[in-house]
């Protein structure tokens, strides 16, 4: 049997030359007459490793890397194929310290198996969750998710269950599954790593929910900054219609369920469910008013189970393995596991699958290795650019949506980003504005014009014009932009802005302290 | 499929709205995959266009603009030769993004947000490519780099084959001038 070499072919490896490592290594299979089988997987998640490179072994696959294409002559040297010793080998890719301690749940195949293999999914555990939910009633498959625990991975953490309940009960002659694939929050990118590591995970998923809600048709809508997996997806479409996973009869059960692949235009409040909807409806991606809830008014007026990508792709595990099994692990009301992203400035950034509870220290400390620039962490900033900063002293904080809420922050899709003692927090907190201002869909006051005028306040601040007064007013504007506006986007903004006024004081020109209490700025301009 | 493909010889605009128009205009809310399907084709979304487009989809030219306006994607007017989108977000700032504008304001020689006058570059800033651990992060012409630090910058910009002078730019704006 030829050599089998696994080379990602994951937007963030290839982003480190993985496609030329891949070249590299058929080029020297055929220099040296070897038959060598190059497999383009997913990404385990050791960003900092990419390209890595995988060799099947007669003791398991053992990893190489970070490999560079003009390192594959010297591997072959090596005798890399027989898992032959060189600097850049790391060892078993199991036994690697940062992936033994994980718990695998959702991403157990990403990384593992070729994503576009039907078959290879199939014999790693992919499609027992359908198997199961093929014999369930829909209210049983609702039950199951209800009482897994589940919430909603996007960021919002609403019960999945109730929602998919909802629409089950929502009479109505078309229902709609809509993934939520608008990943746009920085320092996320644990939907991209599933949809290109195992895109019929989530397909599985959205079928299941179909069944659950009585939906025979699935949206996915892919952000377009998201390239590699609309390749991924459209490819992984085909071989699930090919292999009667989708179709008029899924699985010949004669139950009818197919997705249609939707590529959005750059708009980051398209990640807000409603104007998600406006925009799969080819309109502006404007927010709706809510009530009525997607649930029961959706996708072109009718019920619609929207979902982000892990969400879904948790789904399969909890009916295959049961939902006891999912609620055992977690924390409080967090139930089961989260894919932690690890990004900004870190030694070791990548995707940390664990169940809740695990300490913010823990992911930015034990698995990130501390900053990549190796100057001391001044702040955290978790659950993308609508989270709070967290001052390098409050990391010793369970990674739970209770708990973050408590501190006022959140736990947002996981993204964990890590800034070295460099940064300046009045400069990320007008990049909050900026951001909000320059992403606003423009529907709710608060949001469209707040956001510009919060720009040209903390720019007074910064530049020490009246500060206490326009302290004050910054505040306020933070409270009407939360209370009055119409989604996240205007009605979260204030959570970094405030966070890095309360913990970073100094860096407003304000006293150590006095961010967090505006009658105390006499001193401050 | 990227929006910033090069195809090797210049569509024919009218043909490829036509053949947009047939492939998604009768979609349950086709608009977007529409107007995508030109600007994969063409790399921008010609003015005079967009009548027809609004025609077939039963809308106002009003609400054509509106959409096309919404959405930073879409482009009104060709862009350079190269197109290099640099992430601003916190992931790649907390990792020196904005020096790294900086630097590719000056190799460059040219302003964010801009299509340079000799149509070679459009250099504007995008927010997340989804390669947070690797920050900062960068596409040119579609194609995703991690880990750009100035030099890496510089090799990424150095290691591209030019582009032939007859660009599919100046053939775009010429062909614009024609109604669609």
């Amino acid at each position: 049997m030829s050599p089998t070499v696994y080379v990602p072919a994951d937007a963030a490896a290839r982003s480190m030359g993985a496609d030329g490592v891949a070249r590299a290594i058929q080029t020297g299979a055929a220099q040296q007459d070897i038959d060598v089988r190059v497999v383009r997987n997913g990404s385990r998640g050791l960003a900092w490793l990419e390209p890595l490179v995988e060799v099947v072994t007669p003791g398991g696959r053992v990893a190489y890397g970070p490999v560079r294409a003009s390192d594959v002559p010297g591997l072959y040297t090596a005798d890399f194929l027989n898992g032959g010793s060189h600097p850049l080998f790391l060892g078993p890719t199991e036994a690697l310290p940062w992936l033994a301690r994980q718990d695998r749940l959702v991403f157990a195949r990403v990384g593992v198996i070729d994503p576009l293999s039907h078959a290879e999914w199939r014999e790693n555990g992919g499609g027992r969750g359908l198997d199961a939910a093929l014999e369930m009633t829909p209210e049983a498959i609702v039950e199951t998710v209800t009482g897994s625990g589940l919430r909603g991975r996007g960021g919002a953490g609403f019960p999945t269950g109730i929602k998919w309940k909802t629409v089950l009960a929502t009479p109505a002659a078309q229902k709609y599954i809509v993934c939520n694939a608008d990943e746009g929050d920085s320092g996320t990118f644990s939907d991209r790593m599933l949809m290109e590591g195992d895109p019929y995970t989530l397909f599985e998923g959205m079928i299941i929910a179909g069944l659950g809600v009585g939906a025979t048709k699935g949206y996915i809508y892919l952000r377009s900054e998201y390239p590699d997996c609309e390749r991924v997806l459209l490819a992984a479409l085909t071989g699930a219609r090919t292999a009667g996973l989708l179709g008029a009869s899924v699985r010949g059960s004669g139950r009818a369920f197919d997705i249609v692949l939707r590529r959005g235009a750059g708009s980051y409040v398209c990640g807000e469910e409603t104007a998600l909807l406006e925009s799969l409806e080819g309109k502006r991606g404007e927010v709706r008013y809510r009530p009525p809830m997607p649930a029961q008014v959706g996708l072109f007026g009718m019920p619609t189970a929207l979902n982000n990508v892990v969400t879904l792709g948790s789904v399969p595990a909890i009916l295959a393995e049961g939902p006891e099994a999912y609620r055992a692990r977690g924390v409080g009301r967090s139930r089961g596991t989260l894919p932690f992203q690890l990004a900004g400035n870190i030694k070791h950034g990548g995707l940390v699958e664990v169940p809740f509870g695990v300490s913010l220290a823990s992911l930015v400390y034990d698995y990130g290795g501390g900053t990549a620039t190796g100057r001391p962490v001044r702040a955290v900033q978790v659950g993308g650019p609508l989270g709070a900063f967290l001052p390098a002293s409050a990391l010793d904080i369970p990674l739970d949506y209770e708990a973050f809420v408590e501190k006022g922050a959140i736990v947002g899709h996981g993204g964990v980003v890590v800034f070295d003692d460099s940064v300046d927090l009045a400069k990320m907190a007008r990049y909050a504005m900026e951001f909000c201002a320059i992403e606003s869909c423009g529907k709710c006051t608060p949001c469209r014009i707040g956001s510009t005028r919060g720009v040209e306040v903390i720019d007074r601040i910064r530049q020490g014009e009246r500060r206490p007064q326009n302290v004050a007013l910054l505040r306020d504007l933070c409270e009407t932009m939360t209370s009055a506006s119409l989604c996240a986007l205007g009605g979260m903004t204030a959570w970094p802005v405030l966070s890095a006024l309360e913990h970073f004081p100094e860096d407003f020109g304000l006293r150590p302290g006095a961010g967090s209490d505006a009658g105390a700025l006499a001193g401050g301009s | 499929m990227p929006a910033h493909s090069h195809p090797a010889t210049s569509p024919d605009p009218v043909a490829t709205v036509g053949r947009a128009i047939t492939a998604h205009a009768h979609e349950p809310g086709g608009l977007l995959p529409l107007l995508h399907a030109i600007q994969d084709e063409l790399g921008w979304l010609p003015p005079e266009a967009l009548p027809r487009v609004a025609d077939v989809m039963n809308l106002s030219r009003a609400e054509v603009h509106g959409v096309v306006s919404f959405y930073h994607d879409f482009r009104l007017k060709p862009p350079g030769r190269r197109v290099v989108r640099i992430c601003r977000a916190e992931s790649c700032q907390a990792m020196g993004s904005d020096a790294l504008v900086e630097h590719a304001r000056q190799r460059l020689g040219m302003e964010m947000h801009s299509t340079r006058p000799d149509g070679g570059f459009t250099l504007e800033p995008v927010y997340c490519l989804g390669n947070c651990a690797l920050s900062p992060s960068m596409t040119v012409d579609g194609t995703l780099h991690g880990r750009v630090d100035p030099a890496r910058f510089d090799e990424v910009i150095d290691e591209m084959s030019p582009l032939p002078e007859a660009s599919r730019t100046l053939a775009c704006t010429a062909e614009a001038e024609k109604p669609l």
